[in-house]
C-alpha cells in the first residue's frame, strides 16, 4: 500500500534517534545506580536495570505498534480514549494501590501501571481535538470552560491519588493555549502569581523586596529610558526607603529592615503610581500597578501560610516546595544530590564509580534523581550533553508541530513538547536545586515501565502524524 | 496557517532560557565550587583507626613482666540508633541505667554522626555474650583496644601504668587523639614512642546507613598499624620480688644497680600496690583509692623521696678529704665519744682513729674534722665549701642523674648563695654548716642517687647513668648510658675507705649482724633524723669488693638505726641476688625481716 510506504519514508528519523539515544542513555544510568558487584548480568531481572531492558523492549514494541495504525484513528478515538483514561483515573482512587503516599497504582501480580501517566496522552489528544474543531475561539468563553474542564477533570482526579507532581504537569498546557491565541498578558500573569506564590514561600520578605525593586528598576529603565523620569522615580524609592529606616531608628519601633523595606515599598510604589498617572506614562503606571500588587500578592500569600493555615498543612506545602532548611531533614535529599551532581567536576568520576549514587546517599536514584548519577560518573560533560538533547528534542518538536497542515496535529505536537518541558524543567531543576522537590520523572531516562511507556505512546503517535502529515485528515 | 505562529519563538525561547540556566547552575555546581568533591569524599569515607598492641616488656633474663590482652570498647552512632531493650544492654554491659544514658547523651552531643566510645574496655568475657546480642541493638558496634596486662604483682612503679591521653597531650602531639592510650608513668612512659607502635587507619567505602560496603581503592590508601617495639628491662624479676617481700608491711626503698653498667636491677618503692588495678574499667576507681591512701603508694619513693644521706654520706667526705689532701690514710683524730665536741660521737670506740676505723665506727668527730679541713684549705669558708659542692656535684649528688625515668628528683645540695641569704655573706664556717660532715642538715637524697653513689665507690670512680632499659628491638638505647662519667675522686684513694665498709661487716663493726658467709660485701650504714616518727635506717652496700656485681641503696623509713633494717634487708638481697639462695644460717634473718611490720611511724629505739 502506498500510503504505508509513505509513512515510513516520512518518519522524522531525528526525532526517533533522540528518543533512542536518551533511552539507551537512561538505561546505562539505572544500571550505575543500581550496580553492585554481586549482580553484574545485565539480564538480572531480580534488578531494576534488567526490568528496564523488558521495559524498553516492550516500549520498542509499543512505539512501532503506534506507527502502524492508521492516522484517523487517533482523531477518531481521542474523545473515547479520554474518556476511557478519566474513567481508569477514577477506578483507581477505589481499587488502587498506595505507593510512596499515592494511591496511583494498579497491581496485577508483579505488575504496576499507573493510569496518571497516560492521562498525558490522552488529555493531549483530547485537547488538540477539541481546540482544532470547528468554531473553537479561545476567545470564546464557552471554549475556554471546556478547555479549562478538559485539563482540570484529569488534574483534579490526580490531587485527589494525593499525587501532586503529576498533577501539576497539567498546567503546562498554558503554553499550547498561549500558541493557540491565548492572550499573552494572562500567560505572563499565570508566570507571575506563580513565581511568586513559590518565591515568597522560599524567600524571605527581604529577598523578595529587594528582587521586586530590582525588578521594578529594570523595568522602569528598558521601558522608558529618559533619565530624568528615571532618576526622579528612583529618588523616590530611595527617598521613601531611608524615610521610613530612619524614623525607625528615631522612633525605636524596632521593625524589621524587611518590614521597613515592605512599608517604603508600598508607599514609593504608590508615589511613583500618582507621579506617572499625572504626567501620563502609560507604561510606567502598569509597572507601577504590577509592582504593588506583586508586593502586596506576595506579602499575602507569606501572612496567609503563617497565619492561617494550620502546621500540618504548612509542613505539607514547605515538603512539596522541598523548603525546610534543615539539611538532615526535607533539604537532605536536595543536598545530597547537589553533593552527587558538584562532586562530578568536569569529566565525572568514570562509569560505575558513583559513589553518592551507589551508595544510596541520593534517594530515588533510578527514578527520580537518575539525573544524579549522570552527574556524578559523567561530569558536566554528561549533564551539557543531556540538557542538550533534550533541548534539541523540544526544539526539534516545536519546529515539527509548526509544519503540521492540520490543527490537530500542531496542536497535540504542542502538547507533547510543553508535557516533555515541564518533566525536563522540574526533574533537573529539583535535582539541582533550582525547583521544589515534586517527585515526577526525568522523561524516558528514569527507571520505571508506565513512565517510559507513556512517554513513548506520546511522543510516538506524533511522530505518526507527523509522518502522515501530508495526507488529509479527517478533520 | 496560523496567525500565532510567530508565538513559537516565546515558546522555544522559554524553553532555551531554562535550559541555559540549568547549565549555567549545572557548570558552577560542577566545575567551580569544589566543597561538593569534599562532601562526597565525607559522606562515603569512613576511616577506622587501627590500633597497634603495645610493645612486650621484658626482664633482663628474658621473663615476660607486661603484655597485652584483648579489650573492646562498645561505639555508638547516635543517629543510626533504633528504639532498644536499655535494661537489656544495660545487664550486657554491666551498667546502670542512668551511665548508659548519659553516655549516649555525651556521645550525641558530640556527633550524631560519628561513633563515639560509649562503654569502654570491655572484657573478652563480657565481650563474647555481647557480640551475639549486638544484632538486636542498631547503632551500637565494637572496637578491639589492647590493654595492658601483668605477669606478676611486682614491680609496678617501674613498670608503670597506661591511660587515656589527657587534654595538653593532644594539645602537644598531634598523634594523640581523644580516647587514646599514653604511658602515665614508669617504662611505660618512658618509653611511650617505642611502646606505643604506630597507628593505622583503614579507609572504608559506607553507604548512607553507615554501613561499611569495601575498601577504599582497595586499601591502597590505608596504613596499616605498626606495633610497638618490644623493650627489656634490666630489672631482675626474680630480685625485684624478693626485694619487695622483704618491704611488705613497711615503707621505704630500695635501688640496686649493677655497677659494671649502670643496669637497674631491683627497684622496690614500699608500699607498692598490683599494677594489675590499674588497668579496665576498674582502673578509675582503684586509682582514687590509691591516691587517697595515707601510706602513699603511687608515689614513687626510689625516685622521688628526698632523705638525709646520713652517715653513708661519711664515705664520700672522707674521700674528698683524701683527694684534697687535707688528710692522708695515716691521719688520725682523737674521738671523746659523745663527749666530743662540736658533734658527738655515737659509737664507742678506741681513739685516736685513722680513715679505715673512722668509717668502720662511723666516727662523727673524725668527719668533722676532715669537714672543716677541707672547708679551710681555700682562702675562704665559701671557695671551700664550692670545692667540696663540686665533688658532690660529681658523684651524682644535688642533680637530676638523667635516667631513662621521666620524673627524678634532683635532690638537695644547698648552693652557697643559699647560705649566704641565711646567714649572710661572710657570716657562716664550716661550724655553722657542720651538720653535712656527717649527711645530715640541708642534705637531701634520692635513693636512686645513693645507690648511684655507692655504685661509683664500687667501681672506684666512675659510673653509668643508671637506667631501667637495657635493649630495644631494632633500636639503641640512649648512648649516655653507655658513657663513662667519672667523679672527681683519684682511683687510689678508693681502696681505704673500702677497706673500711668491708669491715663494717665483720664481727665487732656497725652493721656485723649482715655479714654474708663466703662474700665479701662493703657497706655503710646511716640513720636519717625524722622529725614526724622514728629515724629512718639506711645502709648502702656494694658485693662483692672485687668486681663488684651489686650496688644498692636501702631506706627502711622509721627503721631508727642503719643496722638494725636497712642493712640486713640489703644483706639478703645481695646473697639472694649473687648465690640466688638464702643461706640456712641466716633464714632466721630473713623470717625477722619478712615480718617486722614498721608501718607505725613510731618504734622502739
Ligand atoms: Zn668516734
Amino acid at each position: 500500500m502506498p500510503r504505508r510506504n509513505n509513512v515510513w519514508v516520512n518518519i522524522d528519523w531525528l526525532t526517533v534517534s533522540l528518543y533512542l539515544m536518551l533511552v539507551f542513555l537512561g538505561w546505562i544510568n539505572i544500571y550505575a545506580s543500581v550496580y553492585s558487584e554481586e549482580h553484574q548480568s545485565i539480564f538480572d531481572l531480580s534488578q531494576r536495570y534488567g526490568k528496564q531492558i523488558i521495559w524498553i523492549s516492550a516500549a520498542l514494541i509499543i512505539g512501532f505498534v503506534i506507527l502502524l495504525i492508521e492516522t484517523n484513528f487517533y482523531v477518531f478515538f481521542s474523545y473515547i480514549i479520554f474518556g476511557i483514561l478519566v474513567f481508569l483515573l477514577i477506578l483507581v482512587l477505589f481499587v488502587g494501590t498506595e505507593i510512596n503516599g499515592a494511591k496511583s497504582w494498579f497491581i496485577l501480580g508483579d505488575f504496576g501501571i499507573q493510569p496518571s501517566e497516560f492521562a498525558k496522552f490522552a488529555t493531549g489528544l483530547a485537547l488538540a481535538r477539541y481546540m482544532s474543531s470547528f468554531g473553537f475561539k479561545i476567545q470564546r468563553f464557552k471554549s475556554l470552560i471546556t478547555i479549562v474542564v478538559i485539563v482540570f477533570l484529569p488534574t483534579i482526579l490526580i490531587l485527589l491519588q494525593n499525587d501532586t507532581g503529576s498533577a501539576l504537569v497539567y498546567f503546562s498546557f498554558i503554553l499550547v493555549l498561549y500558541r493557540e491565541g491565548l492572550s499573552g498578558v494572562v500567560l505572563f500573569f499565570a508566570l507571575l502569581v506563580t513565581l511568586l506564590f513559590v518565591f515568597a514561600l522560599l524567600f524571605s520578605n527581604f529577598i523578595m523586596m529587594v528582587v521586586l525593586l530590582l525588578a521594578a528598576i529594570f523595568a522602569f529603565l528598558i521601558l522608558n529610558p529618559r533619565i530624568k523620569q528615571f532618576v526622579i522615580i528612583l529618588s523616590i524609592f530611595i527617598v521613601s526607603i531611608a524615610l521610613f529606616y530612619v524614623l525607625n531608628l528615631i522612633l525605636k519601633t524596632n521593625y524589621k529592615i524587611a518590614e521597613v523595606l515592605v512599608v517604603s515599598s508600598i508607599i514609593g510604589g504608590a508615589v511613583v503610581l500618582g507621579y506617572s498617572i499625572r504626567k501620563k506614562f502609560k507604561n510606567y503606571i502598569i509597572v507601577a500597578l504590577v509592582f504593588l500588587g506583586s508586593v502586596l500578592f506576595s506579602i499575602s500569600v507569606d501572612y496567609a501560610f503563617n497565619n492561617m493555615l494550620a502546621p500540618h498543612h504548612q509542613a505539607r506545602i514547605n515538603e512539596l516546595l522541598g523548603i525546610q532548611s534543615d539539611l538532615l531533614g526535607a533539604g537532605y535529599n536536595v543536598n545530597q544530590s547537589k553533593i552527587a551532581i558538584g562532586s562530578g567536576g568536569l569529566w565525572g568520576k568514570g562509569y560505575l564509580q558513583g559513589t553518592q549514587t551507589k551508595f544510596n546517599f541520593v534517594p530515588e536514584q533510578s527514578t527520580d534523581f537518575i539525573f544524579c548519577t549522570v552527574g556524578e560518573e559523567w561530569g558536566f560533560a554528561g549533564t551539557f550533553t543531556v540538557v542538550v538533547l533534550f533541548l534539541f528534542l523540544l526544539i526539534r518538536l516545536v519546529f515539527l508541530s509548526e509544519r503540521q497542515r492540520s490543527g490537530f496535529s500542531r496542536i497535540y505536537g504542542y502538547t507533547v513538547a510543553v508535557i516533555l518541558f515541564f518533566h525536563f524543567m522540574v526533574n533537573i531543576g529539583m535535582t539541582i536545586g533550582l525547583m521544589p522537590v515534586i517527585g515526577i520523572p526525568l522523561p524516558f531516562f528514569s527507571y520505571g515501565g508506565s513512565s517510559l511507556w507513556s512517554f513513548t505512546i506520546l511522543l510516538f503517535v506524533f511522530i505518526q502524524l507527523d509522518a502522515s502529515r501530508l495526507e488529509n485528515l479527517a478533520n | 496557517m496560523n496567525t500565532y505562529s510567530k508565538r513559537k519563538y516565546v515558546i522555544i525561547g522559554i524553553f532555551a532560557t531554562i535550559g541555559l540556566v540549568f547549565i549555567i547552575k549545572l557548570f558552577g555546581l560542577q566545575l567551580l565550587d569544589p566543597s561538593f568533591k569534599q562532601f562526597a569524599t565525607n559522606n562515603v569515607l569512613r576511616e577506622v583507626v587501627q590500633y597497634p598492641a603495645r610493645g612486650l616488656v621484658y626482664d633482663r633474663n628474658n621473663k615476660l613482666l607486661v603484655f597485652n590482652k584483648a579489650a573492646y570498647d562498645l561505639m555508638i552512632i547516635p543517629r543510626e540508633v533504633l528504639d532498644f531493650d536499655t535494661t537489656y544492654l544495660c545487664r550486657l554491659l554491666e551498667i546502670s541505667k542512668e551511665e548508659l544514658e548519659t553516655g549516649i547523651k555525651s556521645a550525641k552531643e558530640y556527633s550524631r554522626y560519628k561513633p563515639s566510645i560509649l562503654v569502654k574496655q570491655i572484657s573478652p568475657e563480657s565481650y563474647a555474650t555481647l557480640q551475639e546480642q549486638l544484632y538486636k541493638f542498631k547503632g551500637f558496634h565494637t572496637q578491639s583496644r589492647t590493654l595492658r596486662e601483668y605477669s606478676n604483682k611486682a614491680a609496678a612503679h617501674v613498670l608503670g601504668y597506661v591511660g587515656e591521653v589527657g587534654v595538653n597531650e593532644i594539645k602537644n602531639d598531634e598523634y594523640y587523639k581523644i580516647g587514646d592510650y599514653i604511658g602515665i608513668s614508669g617504662i611505660d612512659k618512658a618509653y611511650e614512642t617505642q611502646l606505643r607502635g604506630n597507628k593505622g587507619v583503614k579507609k572504608y567505602f559506607v553507604d548512607v546507613h553507615n554501613r561499611i560496603q569495601g575498601s577504599y581503592k582497595n586499601g591502597l590508601d590505608d596504613i596499616p598499624a605498626k606495633t610497638g617495639k618490644n623493650v627489656t628491662s634490666t630489672i631482675d624479676i626474680e630480685l625485684q620480688q624478693y626485694a619487695e617481700k622483704l618491704f611488705q608491711n613497711k615503707k621505704g626503698s630500695v635501688v640496686a644497680i649493677e655497677p659494671s653498667t649502670g643496669e637497674i636491677l631491683a627497684m622496690v618503692s614500699a608500699p607498692s600496690y598490683d599494677p594489675g588495678l590499674m588497668v579496665r574499667r576498674v582502673r578509675g576507681s582503684n586509682y582514687s583509692k590509691l591516691l587517697s591512701d595515707t601510706l602513699k603508694p603511687l608515689f614513687n619513693r626510689s625516685l622521688l623521696a628526698e632523705y638525709p644521706p646520713g652517715s653513708t654520706y661519711k664515705v664520700l667526705n672522707i674521700l674528698i678529704g683524701l683527694q684534697e689532701q687535707v688528710i692522708s690514710i695515716n691521719t688520725h683524730f682523737s674521738c671523746a665519744g659523745p663527749e666530743s665536741v662540736p658533734i658527738r660521737c655515737t659509737h664507742y670506740h678506741g681513739s685516736p682513729v685513722e680513715v679505715i676505723g673512722a668509717i668502720r665506727e662511723s666516727c662523727n668527730p673524725f668527719l668533722w674534722n676532715t669537714f672543716r679541713s677541707i672547708l679551710r684549705k681555700y682562702e675562704s669558708i665559701a671557695d671551700g665549701y664550692n670545692v667540696w659542692r663540686e665533688y658532690a656535684l660529681s658523684f651524682g649528688v644535688g642533680q637530676k642523674l638523667g635516667s631513662d625515668f621521666t620524673n627524678e628528683n634532683k635532690g638537695s645540695l644547698p648552693l652557697e648563695s643559699y647560705y649566704n641569704r641565711i646567714y649572710g655573706g661572710g657570716h657562716w664556717n664550716a661550724l655553722t654548716v657542720r651538720s653535712l660532715a656527717i649527711g645530715q642538715g640541708e642534705l637531701g637524697v634520692t635513693p636512686l642517687q645513693m645507690a648511684n653513689y655507692c655504685a661509683i665507690i664500687a667501681n672506684r670512680g666512675y659510673y653509668y647513668i643508671p637506667h631501667i632499659v637495657k635493649e630495644i628491638e631494632n633500636e639503641q638505647i640512649d648512648q649516655s648510658f653507655k658513657t663513662k662519667n667519672y667523679g672527681k675522686i683519684s682511683a687510689e684513694y678508693y681502696e681505704p675507705v673500702i677497706r673500711g665498709m668491708e669491715m663494717a661487716l665483720d664481727p665487732g663493726g656497725s652493721a656485723e649482724m649482715s655479714r654474708i658467709p663466703d662474700i665479701a660485701m662493703c657497706g655503710k650504714t646511716g640513720t636519717a633524723q625524722n622529725p614526724q616518727g622514728s629515724a629512718h635506717s639506711i645502709f648502702m652496700a656494694f658485693a662483692p669488693k672485687e668486681n663488684p656485681r651489686i650496688a644498692l641503696s636501702v631506706y627502711v623509713e622509721n627503721g631508727v638505726w642503719g643496722s638494725r633494717y636497712a642493712a640486713p634487708i640489703a644483706s639478703l638481697i645481695v646473697e639472694k641476688y649473687l648465690t640466688d639462695t638464702i643461706s640456712p644460717n641466716r633464714k632466721w634473718l630473713e623470717n625477722v625481716m619478712i615480718k617486722a611490720n614498721l608501718l607505725n611511724s613510731f618504734q622502739p629505739e
